[in-house]
């Protein structure tokens, strides 16, 4: 019987280490059903957040309920209800994806039948049905990805925990991926993904930016950016540096930045500004091709975010 | 406990075991290979000693006594010099392990009744050899020394009885007549082969899962540290006891050990011994977990201990107290007590009780203290 | 004013036995232009990058780093480069400036600048007043503009940069970007390998690789604009299963797919699109929210590009 309420609910979350405070006093929810991304560099205390709430490590300070269970005072009850796939997606290279496939429904108890129904579905829906019998270690990185997934669900959770789960797999697996993420959300599983890929931050319904073991902001992305302050401008030219320069002392710019394709600013006011762009552009002699608003990224809202923390003095 | 979960661990491990075979050579070759080369090798006791001989007399009795020495099995007549410099030079050069020099007036001594002493160098750089041979030596000398003296009395007229010494000692030996060396080796390569599976193979178990990454994973799912340690073990005790049935079997049938106890003492006796090396090397997986670190700690608290410290390669009782005192931590004494016993003493249980006490003792602690050791968390 | 190519690769090709690793790649990049090889792993980039440091021999074609053969030359071509891997490079156990003392003396850098060049390494990454602890403890930003400064030493005209900042947080990562746009002005030529989507726009030019293979190459503008085989929108509709199933059978749609709470779809024409789908969508019974054009990402890009299933 799934409870109602959130599927995952963490209050206060710590997690010392020697000298480094990785997970501090850490706060969010997740609805049932819902696909949640932990997001951040390395060192933000991704991993270890992931690890606390699988119940494999224990915090030192705050609750996490997970599937109906406190994780801090009884880490194995929730192993029953939910699964979790380390970075190094936890496969035996030296056994078969079948050996991998039966190892982990043996300690779920999964019985044989359903196991078989189940591992081909799986494998069928990943495309992996004629390597049953190949030794996972030599699985390209995507497959081994996917191996890890179905491995993953060959019982079934009610929450789905995945650390990086596509560091280093190409871009077409990645989608693959995805998809089949949504396809389990769909189904009524809550999935949590942790990523440093800021770009793949967008593909999730809510997200948590973890800064320095701290929580940034957490919301969905729409919501976030349309609450960030400011609106991201793009001008695309071939002397980026000249017109950095030049817009540098035009008021109402609080960010201004080289990327390949020229220039990107934050400007209070983009109907008021884009047209002095071009003015002082034009003044200056200098070449735009492209000067308009542009949606901004979660690169955008991370640094943004990380300014106002440090101005409040945190 | 359930079994379903410790049987896949189980099943695992056998899998992987069987897909690196090179772990498998490790337990059967390496005992076989130390067998062989232990047992044709290694004789501490000692035949055919090099002898250099300086013969100052050349007479007719001083042949006599340097044929005794060639007729010893123990001695080989390799070559006459003539001076002590070319003994000396031989001694050095290990040429020789023994040097005999026999007096000028060896002869004349003899038939004069004056008493002569043979004068015996001694290689002793190995003190074992070299009090072998100083006792060997003695008793060629000793031997001909009586004929001597019984010769002397004939030559008196007087009865032979005359000439036998007041005391005598006859020796018999009990359980290895014929003091070869090998038995009492080759049933310690059987216990050496078990600390060889439990140091180099057991040991590796969990450090392995922590260092590929698959333990973080193991960790989250439901099953219990006692399954992970009762499936991780099964496979390494049944290799354990194939290996002692390997070297059991090459001992007695090849090497021709007797073999006088029951086969259910050995049986009981190598179980226990499995259980605790196991555990202790479980445990220095689970406290190490890296694979170099715990092979290596695993050798330093299994096999070492083992080679010096359990009656293996040194005698207990010629240890100094202190040490003596620390043999009582080491396992491997009451194994090998008890497989010397099984194989040359045919001792029934009780005979056998107290090493075999010790050894369940020893095994319920370590089984306990091992269960305990594993925790399900990361640090 | 179009000089000598700084870097000039025609046919390249490296084979390992019976794997290609690069297939048939020609390409130039001109001084001060910042070229990524953007690619998943095995793609080929590094194979490329170490035949370009004179660290592996091709099989076939020619490279020209500085005008010199890397086949020819390669202790020549070695000493025109700068090469900086974050994660392999600096030595956690000494300090910064014990690091960029023995880089420099790796690079031979003469005496007399050594100290010079010191002292700016460690102005540009940041590190005045803390060159002397040991880098274990520096942060991942502070270790990545280190590392640069390591690199670059003995000006180098040409820097290789391997997935400089991955894993980086984003503001320690523009700074470094700015740093490197910095180095480009100023004339240094820098090629950049990388997996990740988000340093990628840092670039000037892409070189997108695909197992071996050249793919595509243009700046990120072209590569977005030029890609799909139409326009990209963002439409969101509820609910989301029936929807999905509604979008691949509308008219004018090439491609459908959810993303994040809503879906990006491939359209034949954008306006048309943006005019049509809404009523279609409600004329289903589904209820449509907002619905947008937006520019691909270069992963769409890579996508588009390479398409077709993995083994």
């Amino acid at each position: 019987m799934p409870d109602a309420g959130p599927s995952v609910a963490v209050e206060g979350l710590t997690k010392r280490f020697a000298a480094t405070t990785a997970v501090d006093g850490l706060a969010f929810t997740v609805a049932p059903g819902e696909l949640f991304g932990l997001v951040g560099p390395d060192g933000a205390g991704k991993t270890t957040t992931m690890r606390m709430l699988a119940g494999v490590m224990a915090p030192d300070g705050g609750s996490a309920l997970v599937a109906g269970c406190d994780v801090v005072r009884d880490p194995e009850g929730v192993k029953h209800r939910i699964s979790y796939m380390p970075q190094r997606f936890g496969l035996y290279e030296d056994l078969t994806v079948d050996e991998n496939i039966r190892f982990y429904a043996d300690l779920f108890g999964v019985r044989r039948r359903e196991r078989e129904a189940r591992a081909m579905r799986l494998l069928t829906a990943s495309g992996m049905e004629r390597f049953r019998d190949r030794l996972a270690g030599q699985l390209s990185g995507g497959m081994k990805q996917k191996l890890g997934l179905t491995c993953a669900l060959i019982h079934t959770p009610q929450v789905l925990l995945l650390d990086e789960p596509t560091t280093g797999v190409d871009p077409i697996s990645r989608r693959d991926f995805w998809r089949i993420l949504y396809e389990l959300v769909g189904e009524g599983v809550t999935v949590l993904t942790s990523t440093a890929y800021l770009d793949e931050a967008e593909r999730c319904h809510r997200l948590a930016l973890l800064h320095e073991g701290r929580l940034l902001f957490c919301d969905a992305p729409a919501r976030l950016k349309a609450g960030m302050p400011g609106t991201v401008v793009a001008v695309t030219t071939t002397a980026a540096s000249a017109v950095r320069d030049e817009l540098r002392a035009m008021p109402g710019v609080s960010s201004l930045l080289i990327v390949g394709d020229g220039v990107r600013l934050v400007v209070d006011d983009a109907g008021a500004r884009i047209p002095e762009i071009h003015a002082r552009l034009r003044a200056a002699g200098l070449v735009a091709t492209y000067v308009a608003v542009v949606p901004p990224t979660i690169e955008d809202l991370f640094v943004a975010s990380v300014g106002r923390a440090a101005e409040r003095g945190a | 406990m359930n079994w379903g979960r410790a049987v896949a661990i189980g099943r695992k491990e056998v899998t992987q075991i069987r897909r690196d075979p090179r772990s498998l050579l490790i337990a059967f070759l390496m005992p076989v290979l130390q067998m062989a080369l232990l047992g044709y090798g290694a004789r501490l006791d000692a035949k055919h000693l090099a002898v250099y001989v300086f013969d100052r007399d050349g007479t007719q009795d001083s042949q006599a006594l340097l044929e005794r020495f060639r007729a010893s099995e123990y001695f080989e007549l390799v070559r006459a010099v003539d001076d002590y410099g070319a003994l000396a030079a031989a001694i050095d050069a290990g040429r020789c392990k023994l040097g005999v020099v026999v007096p000028p007036d060896f002869s004349r001594r003899l038939r004069d009744g004056d008493g002569v002493t043979v004068q015996a160098l001694v290689d002793a750089t190995d003190d074992n050899t070299a009090n072998l041979a100083i006792g060997y030596a003695q008793g060629v000398v000793g031997a001909y020394s009586a004929a001597v003296q019984l010769d002397w009395i004939r030559r008196q007229g007087l009865p032979d009885r005359v000439a036998a010494p007041p005391l005598s000692i006859e020796a018999r030996t009990w359980y290895n007549e014929d003091l070869d060396s090998r038995n009492f080796i080759i049933p310690g390569i059987v216990a050496l082969a078990m600390s060889l599976v439990g140091a180099l193979l057991a040991s590796l178990t969990v450090a392995r899962e922590w260092e590929r990454g698959t333990m973080e994973q193991l960790v989250s799912t439901p099953v219990t540290a006692r399954e992970i340690m009762v499936g991780k073990l099964a496979p390494y005790f049944a290799i354990g006891l194939a290996d002692a049935a390997l070297c059991v079997g090459t001992g007695v049938f090849w090497f021709e050990v007797p073999f006088r106890g029951t086969v259910d003492t050995l049986v009981i006796a190598t179980a226990l011994f499995l259980v605790v090396t196991l555990a202790i090397a479980f445990m220095i997986s689970v406290a190490i977990p890296s694979q170099i670190g715990a092979s290596q700690m695993a050798i330093l608290v299994t096999l070492l201990p083992f080679n010096m410290l359990s009656g293996f390669a040194f005698p207990i009782d010629q240890m100094p107290a202190a040490i003596r005192l620390i043999t009582y931590l080491v396992w491997g004494r009451y194994y090998l007590t008890v497989l010397k016993a099984v194989f040359l003493k045919g001792s029934g249980v009780l005979a056998i009780a107290e090493p075999m006490l010790a050894m369940v003792v020893y095994a319920v602690v370590v089984g306990t203290l091992a269960t305990r050791a594993f925790r399900k968390t990361l640090k | 004013m179009n000089a000598a190519p700084a870097v000039l690769v025609e046919g390249l090709v490296k084979r390992f036995g019976t794997f290609t690793a690069v297939d048939d790649v020609s390409f130039s990049a001109q001084r001060g232009e910042v070229l990524g090889f953007l690619g998943p792993n095995g793609a080929g980039k590094s194979t490329i990058i170490r035949i370009l440091c004179a660290l592996l021999r091709p099989t076939a074609g020619r490279a020209l780093v500085a005008g010199l053969d890397v086949t020819r030359e390669p202790e020549a071509v070695r000493a025109h480069l700068g090469y900086m891997s974050q994660r392999f490079s600096l030595y956690d156990d000494l300090t910064a400036v014990e690091n960029l003392r023995f880089f420099g003396g790796l690079y031979r850098v003469p005496d007399a600048v050594l100290a010079e060049r010191i002292a700016w390494a460690v102005e540009m990454a940041g590190l005045t007043g803390r060159e002397t602890e040991l880098v274990g403890t520096l942060a991942g930003g502070w270790k990545q503009r280190l590392a640069l400064g390591c690199a670059v030493l003995h000006q180098p005209p040409i820097v290789f940069l391997d997935e400089p900042t991955s894993g980086v947080d984003p503001v320690s990562r523009r700074q470094f970007w700015q740093l490197i746009h910095h180095m480009a002005e100023s004339g240094v030529t820098v090629f950049v390998s990388t997996h990740y989507m988000d340093e990628a726009e840092y670039c000037h030019r892409l070189a997108l690789m695909d197992r071996g293979r050249l793919v595509a190459l243009g700046t990120p503008g072209e590569l977005k604009r030029g890609s799909l085989r139409g326009a990209l929108l963002r439409v969101e509709c509820q609910p989301l299963g029936e929807a999905l199933d509604a979008l691949g059978r509308a008219p004018g749609v090439l491609e459908a797919a959810v993303f994040g709470d809503a879906f990006h779809v491939t359209v034949s024409a954008a306006e048309p699109a943006l005019r049509d789908l809404p009523r279609w969508l409600t004329e289903r019974g589904l209820q449509c929210g907002a619905i947008a054009e937006i520019p691909p990402s270069l992963e769409d890009v890579f996508v588009a590009r390479v398409g077709g299933g993995r083994a």
